[in-house]
This record gives C-alpha cells, sequence and structure tokens, in this order.
C-alpha cells in the first residue's frame, strides 16, 4: 500500500502505472484537467481494490493554484509515497517553429508547469524526508532534433532539472526518477505515423516505471532498447545528427 | 492534458485492424477511442468521411463479421475500464474494450468467475456480447447474453440507450449477438459467478470414435460444469473418430499461475506451417498422451481455458494467405449422424482440418435474436486458407449442415451464403430492422445483400 499523488492521472501511461499499484490497496490523489475523465479513472482504479481515490480537477498549467491543490493532498496523505508527474502535449511541430505562442504553450505544459510541481513537491516531500518524485520525461529531450525540437527542448529542461533535484533531495531521503519513454501507443501521439516496432504499450511502460520506482532507479529509458539508442544518438556529432531523418 | 479528443477523431492510428483469420484482408485502418464520451463524434466523423464504420474490439472474429463495410473501424479497446464492481455480489460493470483475460485478473482474487468464457481470454467484453459468445459449459449456463444485466448502446440516430430486459428490450434482444450492427456498445453488466478457487479439477479420456463420445458426453456432461472433445481428424480407417474428451468443475484450490512466460510467433511464415506430416504426428502423440481410463488433475484455470493463448498471435502460422475456422451446430436429433457425415466430408476432401472441436449445447436460451448455439452439438475446424475451400470442401459442409438443420457461426466465418444465413436465423430482419444506419459490416452486407 502507497499514498500516490498523480498530476496529469488521466493521461494513459498515469493511469497505467495506477492499475498496477490499485492492486494492492494503494490510495490515491488524481490530478487532471478533466472532471469527467478523472472520475472514470477514479472509478475504474476503486473496482481495481484502491482503497482511497480522491479526484482533484485542475488544469495544472495554473501554477499558481498548485499550492492549494498540495494543501487538500496534505489533509488526505501524512506522507507521500510517489508522486508521478504525467501530464503533457504534443502539438504540431511544424506549427511550433513559425508560431510563437504554440512554441511558448509547448514550453509552459511540459516544462513550466512541471518545474513548477517539481519546486512545490520537493520542498513539501523534503519536510518528511522520504517519498519519490517520478517525472515523465523523454527521449526526446536527449537531444535537440528536427522533428521535434520545441517538444523536447521542455523535456531537456525537465531532465536536467530533475538531474539536479535528485542531487538536492537524495540526501534528505526522497528520490527523484527520470522517466525517458520512447514513442507510446496513447491519445498524445494517436494519428501520428510511427515506426509500429518502436511504439509500446503504454501498460508495458507502467510496468517499467512501477518497477523502476520500487528499485530506486535515477534514470529508466522504457522500453529498455531506449538506453543503448539513445547512447548512440547522444555521441552523434551535430553535424551528422542535423543530416539524418531524426 | 492529453490532446486528441475530438480534433483529431478521424485520423487512424497505429496497427490496422484485421479479423483473426486473416483471411479475407485486407486490414482496415481502426480509429481509437479512448473515452466513452468519444464515440458519438467519432461515428459521425467516420460516418461523413466514409459512409460509415463499425466497433471493432480485440480481433479476435475469424472472418469479416469484425470488419466495416465501409473500410475504417472504431477500435474500442482503448476503452478497457471498470465503471462500478460490487464485489460483496458479484456485479460488475466494465467499459467494452475491457478484455475477459483482464477481467478475470480482477475478478478471479475476489472469489468471482465469468459465467461464460471462449477459447481465448483476448476477446473484449463488447464481443462477448455482440457475438452472444459461448463456452464449455453452454450445456449448463448458455452463452454470455444470458448473464449480462443490461448495457449502454450509442446510435448515430439516438441519444445514449441503457438496454436490459425491461429498458429498450428490443434493442437489448437484438444487440445480443447482433454482431455491432445495433449501435456501439459502450459499457456492460454483468452477473460474476462465485468460486472457491482458483483451479479446476480436469478429467482427460481418450475415446476410440464418435459413438463413444457421445456415450461419454451423455454420461458425464450433465454433472460438470465444462465438457469438450478433440478429435483427430488425420486419423484414418479404424481409428477416424478417435479423440480426447475433457472435462472440468472449479475446485476450492489455489493453484500459482503457471511461471513460464507466452510465447510470441514474431512473423508470418511465407508458407503455411499448420499442415502434413507434422499434425499426424503430433494428433497421434496427443491422442496417446490421454489415458484411457479417467483420471483427474487440478489445473490453474488459464491453461485449461486458454490453451492457445500460451502462444500469442498463432494465426501466424498458417502463413500470409490466412486460415478459416468452420463452426457449425447440428441439431441434437440426429447429431450422432450428421457430424459423422460432416468429419467424413472432411477426410475426404484432402485439404483436411487437423483436429476438430466438438462439444455439446444445451437447452438454455439466449436472449439473443440471432444467438449462434441450438441443443445439439457445435463442431469447429480450421481449414489454411486455399481457393478449393469456397469451390469444393464448404458446399459438401454447408450441404450436411444443411440437411441437418443445424447452422453456421458468424462470428468465425468467411464464406457462408446469404441464402444460408437468411435460412439459419430467421430472426436477421428484426435485427436488420434495428440496425443503425452509419453502421455496416462485411460479413453483414455479404449475407443480407447477396
Amino acid at each position: 500500500m502507497k499514498r500516490i499523488l498523480i498530476l496529469g492521472a488521466t493521461s494513459a501511461i498515469a493511469a497505467a502505472c495506477a492499475r498496477r499499484w490499485a492492486a494492492d490497496g494503494s490510495h490515491f490523489f488524481l490530478v487532471g484537467r478533466s472532471a469527467d475523465k478523472l472520475s472514470q479513472v477514479a472509478d475504474d482504479l476503486a473496482a481495481r481494490g484502491a482503497g482511497l481515490v480522491e479526484a482533484y480537477p485542475l488544469d495544472l498549467l495554473r501554477t499558481a493554484e498548485h499550492g492549494a491543490m498540495f494543501d487538500r493532498c496534505g489533509t488526505l496523505f501524512t506522507q507521500i509515497d510517489v508522486a508521478l508527474i504525467a501530464h503533457g502535449r504534443l502539438s504540431d511541430q511544424a506549427q511550433c517553429r513559425r508560431d510563437v505562442g504554440a512554441a511558448l504553450a509547448e514550453f509552459d505544459t511540459n516544462a513550466t508547469s512541471v518545474i513548477a510541481l517539481m519546486t512545490g513537491l520537493g520542498a513539501r516531500m523534503a519536510a518528511n524526508g522520504t517519498g519519490t518524485i517520478a517525472v515523465i520525461s523523454s527521449v526526446a529531450g536527449d537531444r535537440g532534433r528536427e522533428s521535434n525540437y520545441p517538444y523536447g527542448a521542455a523535456k531537456a529542461a525537465v531532465t536536467a532539472f530533475c538531474a539536479g533535484q535528485r542531487a538536492w533531495l537524495g540526501p534528505q531521503g526522497v528520490h527523484v526518477l527520470t522517466i525517458k519513454p520512447g514513442p507510446v501507443a496513447t491519445p498524445m501521439t494517436a494519428g501520428r505515423r510511427l515506426p509500429p516496432l518502436l511504439v509500446a504499450t503504454a501498460d508495458r511502460v507502467a510496468r517499467d516505471i512501477v518497477a523502476a520506482v520500487d528499485r530506486g532507479s535515477a534514470t529508466l529509458y522504457t522500453p529498455w532498447y531506449w538506453r543503448p539508442i539513445m547512447a548512440v544518438v547522444r555521441a552523434l556529432p551535430e553535424a551528422l545528427l542535423r543530416r539524418l531523418p531524426l | 492534458m492529453t490532446a486528441g479528443d475530438s480534433a483529431r477523431a478521424s485520423d487512424p492510428s497505429r496497427a490496422d485492424a484485421a479479423s483473426w483469420g486473416r483471411f479475407p484482408g485486407p486490414p482496415q485502418p481502426a480509429h481509437d477511442v479512448y473515452w466513452r464520451a468519444q464515440v458519438p463524434a467519432q461515428i459521425a466523423a467516420l460516418r461523413e468521411r466514409f459512409g460509415g464504420t463499425l466497433a471493432h474490439g480485440n480481433g479476435r472474429s475469424y472472418g469479416d463479421s469484425c470488419l466495416a463495410a465501409s473500410g475504417h473501424v472504431i477500435r474500442t479497446t482503448a476503452m478497457d475500464r471498470f465503471v462500478a464492481a460490487e464485489w460483496a455480489r458479484g456485479r460488475v460493470i466494465v467499459e467494452a474494450g475491457l478484455t475477459l483475460g483482464q477481467l478475470l485478473t480482477v475478478c478471479v482474487p475476489r472469489g468471482w468467475f465469468l459465467p461464460v468464457l471462449p477459447g481465448t481470454q483476448f476477446v473484449t467484453a463488447g464481443g462477448a456480447v455482440a457475438n452472444d459468445i459461448h463456452g464449455k459449459n453452454h450445456h449448463l449456463r448458455g452463452t454470455f447474453g444470458r448473464h449480462v444485466e443490461a448495457f449502454g448502446l450509442l446510435r448515430s440516430d439516438r441519444d445514449a440507450l441503457r438496454c436490459a430486459e425491461d429498458e429498450n428490450r428490443d434493442l437489448f434482444r437484438a444487440t445480443i449477438g447482433g454482431l455491432g450492427i445495433t449501435g456501439v456498445i459502450t459499457w456492460i453488466e454483468l452477473r460474476l459467478m462465485p468460486i472457491g478457487g482458483n483451479a479446476i479439477e480436469v478429467t482427460n479420456r481418450r475415446f476410440a470414435s464418435l459413438a463413444e463420445f457421445f456415450a461419454l458426453s451423455h454420461a458425464l456432461d450433465a454433472s460438470h460444469e465444462y465438457a469438450v472433445a478433440w478429435i483427430d481428424c488425420l486419423a484414418r480407417g479404424g481409428a477416424s473418430g478417435r479423440g480426447v474428451y475433457t472435462i472440468g468443475k472449479h475446485a476450492a484450490a489455489q493453484i500459482a499461475p503457471r511461471s513460464h512466460g507466452r510465447l510470441r510467433v514474431p512473423m508470418t511464415p511465407p508458407v503455411s506451417l499448420a499442415g502434413g506430416l507434422s499434425l499426424r504426428a503430433f494428433n497421434a502423440v496427443y491422442y496417446r498422451a490421454h489415458a484411457a481410463t479417467r483420471r483427474s488433475t487440478l489445473r490453474h484455470y488459464e491453461p485449461f481455458f486458454f490453451p492457445l493463448d500460451r502462444l500469442l498471435e498463432w494465426n501466424r502460422l498458417y502463413g500470409p494467405a490466412g486460415f478459416q475456422q468452420f463452426q457449425c451446430v447440428l441439431p441434437e436429433a440426429d447429431a450422432t449422424l450428421s457430424s459423422r457425415e460432416l468429419l467424413g466430408a472432411v477426410a475426404a476432401s484432402g485439404r483436411g482440418s487437423f483436429l476438430a472441436v466438438m462439444k455439446r449445447c444445451g437447452t438454455a436460451e439466449s436472449p439473443g435474436l440471432m444467438s449462434f448455439p441450438l441443443p445439439g452439438v457445435s463442431i469447429a475446424l480450421d481449414f489454411p486458407q486455399h481457393p478449393e475451400l469456397a469451390s469444393r470442401v464448404f458446399p459438401r459442409l454447408d450441404a450436411i449442415v444443411r440437411a441437418a438443420g443445424g447452422r453456421l457461426y458468424p462470428a468465425k466465418d468467411a464464406h457462408m451464403s446469404g441464402a444460408d444465413f437468411r435460412a439459419q436465423y430467421p430472426s436477421w430482419e428484426r435485427v436488420e430492422a434495428l440496425r443503425d444506419p452509419a453502421l455496416d459490416s462485411r460479413f453483414w452486407q455479404r449475407v443480407t445483400r447477396s
């Protein structure tokens, strides 16, 4: 049994993780934009064995309202065992190249709001001296690539923030896990032509995340083959990377 | 903050949807729905762009009943949540895309079981209703539809409906076994069956002839929850009609699930691997591996119900051309004679299915208007796809089924004639009258308009 806070709880990866945690009677505080979807996820978890499920509708871009959300969570949970940050968006990357508003919106959702949440969580969880902050970044954050650098830049910011916070919080008993999935079959990637062999299911990725939280890993590539693939991609000189259709 | 609700509702995503037999092709673009509220917009969008659609679950129908006449299906497998569960009295409401295997992993530890299970756990709850599936206990519990309390139905011409025996009864009965054309099923309320453990007490006994099978079935079916038989279709002469009869009942014991994982057929071989001498040898070994006398063992429910699920995507073994299954039910009165005639015709065809699965169907009536089972015996046969199936083999088998007053199973079918379907399912016109104008399948097009 764990006390679990999920930010972006209606995302397919988050919901798949939550199902696995629900099986042992864990307690959940679910945050997401749509009240209707949140309640459907909450009902699913309750039927699957969750001990307590509270849904808290909130658009996480409203960083000023994060404090009230954390306070409400604090009244239910004496401590947070796992905080999973899972919200994100993948917009039309071609539009993000030319449209300032679109580029900044991509960054706000995927990076700024995540940094705000991690900062709020870091202080609160350090006080308890326990728990894991698990953050869904992406392999896209490892290099800036032609096809999705607006999304990738935001994920790169998250990855760097995670590494620094891990160094700060580790000695205080709080673990930070950076999760880097490859492409996953979720609503976020629906309609995109992705190489079918490299697309994982949300449940597969969730299995790896749940195991990595238990293990206390620092960085998780999921599925596993992204670790060697990205080792090669990270080692490529930019002059070469630029010419590859990535 | 996930995108992809209505804006991208009409873009197909990821792998196309195929039927299990991979015949007839081709696979169709699949439009995923993730939330029940997305379904109406998805139906409307596909109707506008392509003229119609059809709900497609996990693609375990063998023929063309899970393919849309328009060529574009709505895939429901991401709608796989529990809506509610009352574990004290064994009632669950699940979304249509949840597979029965996923449901079992949650309900078995709580002491509940699905009262009807097919031969694979990978079918969705929605597909189980739409095909009114049956299992090894049809002689006692009838079809899946008998255990459905209610379901939610979305139609292009109405608001969301709740269908039950006492509410929208016409649509309730037309949708159970209605092959998906009366609306998109979004949720299903099921009555579960209590169990004392996850184990099945299994007894296998081999038999030397069909007459012996019928004798065993008459003597033992009624006192056992589950009964099924495997017939060696490759045996010749004095050995013909031999097979293994399997019965099982729930046992109040807990057994560890098998520890070894599942295997996957990694690719489609260029030719079918299911044919020839290797199968004759396999059948002989399998037959001799079972005792002539009864012997009971306790087994976990998974290998008992779903022996083939360990080999993921086993349909690939039939090669790129795929395969067809022929499943019929022959009425009780002449079942001994007509089943012998049918198996004789299969053996004589030279395109033989290597094994047949036989099981007795009982008298419990389904609420479904187009439910497949009849009191009698059901026989299922797999055939590697070959042009001779349509020109020579199936016409002969169809004639035997017709003469016996039996019927073919739409969920498995890729060949039956419109005339046979309309004669065997006389209620089809009542279902057609309730068809959603936005929904149509390739099967329905084939059997009602040709």
